[in-house]
C-alpha cells in the first residue's frame, strides 16, 4: 500500500454510460500508466469502444470521471484534451492530401508553417510514408491509410494516443505486419497507447497490459502472461485463448479438490502409454474424440472418463497428418503440472463489475 | 412444376430466352417508351420553342409569320427595359439561392448529424409537407401575411418576392444538402474535433468543401425555379417586372408569341450557363 504510483496517464473513476435503458458501461475504474501499451479486449457491445470514445470526448459519461494525466477533463470537449484518436474507419479527409491531413492538427494549433511541414514529414517518414504527401486517402491502400490515420494523430504528440480497432480493416497478412510495427512505432515515440480491440491474439501480442471487458464491465486487468495463462473469470478463460475448464465431479475425481479449474490446452501432455505421472503432476484418462491436424501443431479433442471433455494442443514434432488422425478413438492420458492450473470464480453470473 | 422444364416450345419462353441471348433488343424495347417521350413531347417543345422565337407577328392581324427573322433577338438586346428585367430576375434568383442556402445549411445538419433517427423521420415528413400543398394557396398566404394590415405587413413588391420565392424553394434546398450530409461520415466531424478543430472550423474545413456539390445541386433548383417564376411575382411583387412576366404578358396581353419565345430562351441559356459552370464541382452527380 506504500508503493509508489507511477504517473497515471488516463484514470477512469466509476465511469458509467447509459443510451436509455441500456447500460453499455457499468461503471468502471481503470488506470493506465504513461508510456504503456495498454489494451481493451472484450466482444461487440462489452463497453470498450463506449470507454475509448469517453475519453476522447466524443461521448460524456452518465457518471464518473476521466482524468488525462491528473487532470480532470471529465466535462471537456474533445479539442480540449491532450489526446488523438485513430478511428477504425481511419477518418482522413477525402479532400486534403495526405501532408494535408497530417498537418491539420498542427494548423488548427497555429504551429508556423516551417515547423508544421517539418513535424508533419517527420511523422510520415516514422510511419514509413515519405513520397505519398500529395496522394489523396482514396489513392491509398488500406494499410497506407491506416498510417497516414496514425501520422496525423502521432504528429500532436498527445500524452495518450487512442485506437479505436486499429487492424480491423485490414487482411491478416497486414494484420500481422502492422502488429510488429504499432509494436515498434510507439516504443519509438513513448507516448501511451490505449487500443480498442476484439481479437485476443493483438492484444496478447501487443500490449503491455489488457483490461478484459464483458457487459459494461471490466473482469481482469493484467499483462497477457497473466491474463492468459491466470484467467481470473471463466469468461476471460473463454474469450482469451481456447476454454479448458475442469469442473464439478470431474474436478472432485481427477483434482481431489472442488470447485471449476482452468489448464490451457498447450500445457496438457498426450500419453499414450503407461508413463507414470511425476509427483507434481495431476492425470486424466479418456478417449479422444476428434484430431484436428493444423499444420505446426495437433488439436486432440479428449472426452475424460471422470466426465467434461478437454482440448490438448500438441506441437507437431516428428507427428504428421498421417500418425496423429489415425488416433480417433484411443485412449490416453492428459498429464499435466499442478502449476498450470487454476481456480477460476465460479461459473459466472456475467460479473458488472462497479 | 415440372411443366416449366418440358414445355421449352411455349412462345413466351422463347421469346424470354431470345431477349436474354440478345440484351441490345432487350435494351431497345424497355428504352423505347421513355426515349420517345423525351425525345417528342421534352425535347420536341423545346425545339418549337426555339423555332417560334425567330417568327413575327403581323402587326395588323397579329397573326404568327413564319419567317426567319432575328429581330425578336435584336429587340431583346438593344431593348434596355429587357436588360434590366433579365438583371433584375437573375439578381432575385441569386438572393433567393443564397437566403435558401443559409436557412437549409443549418437545417439540413440538425436533421442529418443531431436528430435521432425517429425525430429524422419526422423532419424529413415536415419539410417535404409544403411540396404537398398548392402552390398557388402558399403564394396567396404569403400575400395575406405581407399586405399592410397581415401578420408582416411588409408590402407587396421585390422584397415581398425575394422572401416568398425563398419560402417557395426552401425544400428543394434542404433536401440535397441534408443527403449530401447524411453521407458524410460522423467519424470525420470526430476527427475534427480530435485534431483540435471548434465549430466553425470543422465547418469550414470539413463539412463545407465536402457538401458543397449538394449545395450548388440544390442551388440549382432554386435559381432555376426562381428565374422562371411568374406568379409569385404577380401575387406579391406589386409592380415588379420578371422574365417570367414577361413571357405571360406577351402571351397574353400583347399577343406576340414569338417574342414571348424569344424571352423564353433567356432563362434556358442562363441555366445552360450555370450548368456548364457548377459541372466541375461534382454538383450534378448530387442531384
Amino acid at each position: 500500500m506504500f508503493q509508489v504510483m507511477p504517473d497515471q496517464a488516463v484514470s477512469l473513476r466509476g465511469l458509467r454510460k447509459s443510451f436509455g435503458p441500456v447500460e453499455a458501461v457499468a461503471g468502471i475504474d481503470l488506470d493506465v500508466a504513461d508510456g504503456e501499451f495498454f489494451a481493451m479486449l472484450g466482444p461487440s457491445g462489452s463497453g470498450k469502444t463506449t470507454v475509448l470514445r469517453m475519453i476522447a470526448g466524443f461521448e460524456s459519461p452518465t457518471a464518473g470521471t476521466v482524468e488525462l494525466g491528473g487532470r480532470d477533463v471529465t466535462r471537456l470537449a474533445p479539442f480540449e484534451r491532450d489526446v488523438n484518436t485513430v478511428f477504425q474507419d481511419y477518418a482522413l479527409f477525402p479532400h486534403m492530401s495526405v501532408l494535408d491531413n497530417v498537418e491539420y492538427g498542427l494548423r488548427v494549433k497555429k504551429v508556423p508553417r516551417a515547423e508544421r511541414r517539418e513535424r508533419a514529414l517527420a511523422a510520415l517518414r516514422s510511419v514509413r510514408l515519405e513520397g505519398f504527401e500529395k496522394r489523396r486517402p482514396a489513392q491509398l491502400s488500406g494499410g497506407q491509410r491506416q498510417r497516414v490515420a496514425l501520422a496525423r494523430a502521432l504528429v500532436n504528440r498527445p500524452r495518450v494516443l487512442l485506437l479505436d480497432e486499429p487492424l480491423g480493416a485490414l487482411d491478416l497478412k497486414l494484420r500481422e505486419e502492422m502488429q510488429v510495427e504499432l509494436k515498434a512505432i510507439q516504443r519509438e515515440v513513448g507516448i501511451t497507447f490505449l487500443f480498442v480491440t476484439h481479437d485476443q491474439e493483438e492484444a496478447l501480442t501487443m500490449s503491455d497490459r489488457i483490461a478484459v471487458f464483458n457487459q459494461g464491465g471490466i473482469e481482469q486487468v493484467g499483462t497477457p502472461a497473466e491474463v492468459y495463462e491466470r484467467p481470473a473469470t471463466a469468461f476471460v478463460a473463454a474469450f482469451v485463448g481456447t476454454s479448458n475448464l475442469i469442473s464439478g465431479d470431474a474436478a472432485r475425481a481427477v483434482l481431489g479438490r472442488e470447485g471449476t479449474f482452468s489448464v490451457r490446452p498447450e500445457k496438457l501432455r498426450v500419453v499414450l502409454g503407461e508413463e507414470p505421472p511425476g509427483p507434481d503432476e495431476h492425470e486424466a484418462a479418456g478417449v479422444i474424440r476428434e484430431v484436428v491436424y493444423a499444420g505446426p501443431a495437433t488439436r486432440f479433442v479428449v472426452d475424460l472418463d471422470a466426465g467434461g471433455r478437454l482440448i490438448a494442443l500438441q506441437q507437431n514434432l516428428q507427428a504428421s497428418s498421417m500418425d496423429v488422425t489415425g488416433l480417433r478413438g484411443a485412449r490416453v492420458r492428459l498429464v499435466w503440472n499442478r502449476r498450470h492450473e487454476f481456480p477460476i470464480d465460479a461459473p459466472a453470473e456475467p460479473v458488472a463489475a462497479g | 412444376m415440372t411443366t416449366i422444364t418440358t414445355t421449352a416450345a411455349s412462345p413466351r419462353r422463347r421469346a424470354a430466352s431470345f431477349l436474354h441471348r440478345h440484351a441490345g433488343v432487350r435494351l431497345s424495347l424497355l428504352l423505347s417508351a421513355p426515349l420517345a417521350w423525351l425525345g417528342l413531347a421534352y425535347l420536341g417543345a423545346l425545339a418549337a420553342l426555339l423555332v417560334t422565337a425567330f417568327w413575327s407577328t403581323d402587326v395588323f392581324t397579329g397573326d404568327v409569320v413564319k419567317v426567319f427573322t432575328w429581330a425578336n433577338f435584336t429587340d431583346l438586346v438593344t431593348g434596355e427595359v429587357y436588360r434590366t428585367v433579365a438583371l433584375r430576375s437573375i439578381g432575385v434568383a441569386a438572393a433567393v439561392t443564397l437566403i435558401d442556402l443559409v436557412v437549409a445549411f443549418p437545417m439540413a445538419f440538425a436533421m442529418a448529424k443531431l436528430a435521432s433517427p425517429r425525430a429524422q423521420r419526422w423532419l424529413v415528413i415536415a419539410v417535404l409537407t409544403p411540396l404537398w400543398a398548392s402552390y398557388l394557396v402558399k403564394a396567396y398566404a404569403w400575400r395575406v401575411m405581407l399586405s399592410s394590415d397581415g401578420v408582416l405587413g411588409w408590402g407587396y413588391g421585390l422584397t415581398a418576392t425575394v422572401v416568398t420565392l425563398s419560402y417557395l424553394w426552401l425544400p428543394y434546398m434542404i433536401l440535397p444538402i441534408y443527403a449530401g450530409l447524411e453521407r458524410l461520415p460522423n467519424s470525420l466531424l470526430d476527427a475534427a474535433g480530435d485534431l483540435g478543430a471548434r465549430g466553425w472550423r470543422t465547418f469550414r474545413t470539413v463539412v463545407w468543401p465536402l457538401t458543397f456539390p449538394a449545395a450548388v445541386a440544390g442551388s440549382i433548383f432554386t435559381f432555376s425555379l426562381s428565374l422562371g417564376d411568374y406568379i409569385t411575382v404577380k401575387i406579391v411583387g406589386g409592380k415588379t417586372q420578371l422574365i417570367g412576366n414577361v413571357v405571360y404578358d406577351n402571351i397574353g396581353a400583347a399577343n406576340n408569341l414569338p417574342f414571348a419565345a424569344a424571352v423564353a430562351t433567356v432563362p434556358v441559356v442562363i441555366m445552360l450557363v450555370y450548368l456548364a459552370a457548377v459541372r466541375r464541382t461534382g454538383a450534378l452527380e448530387n442531384l
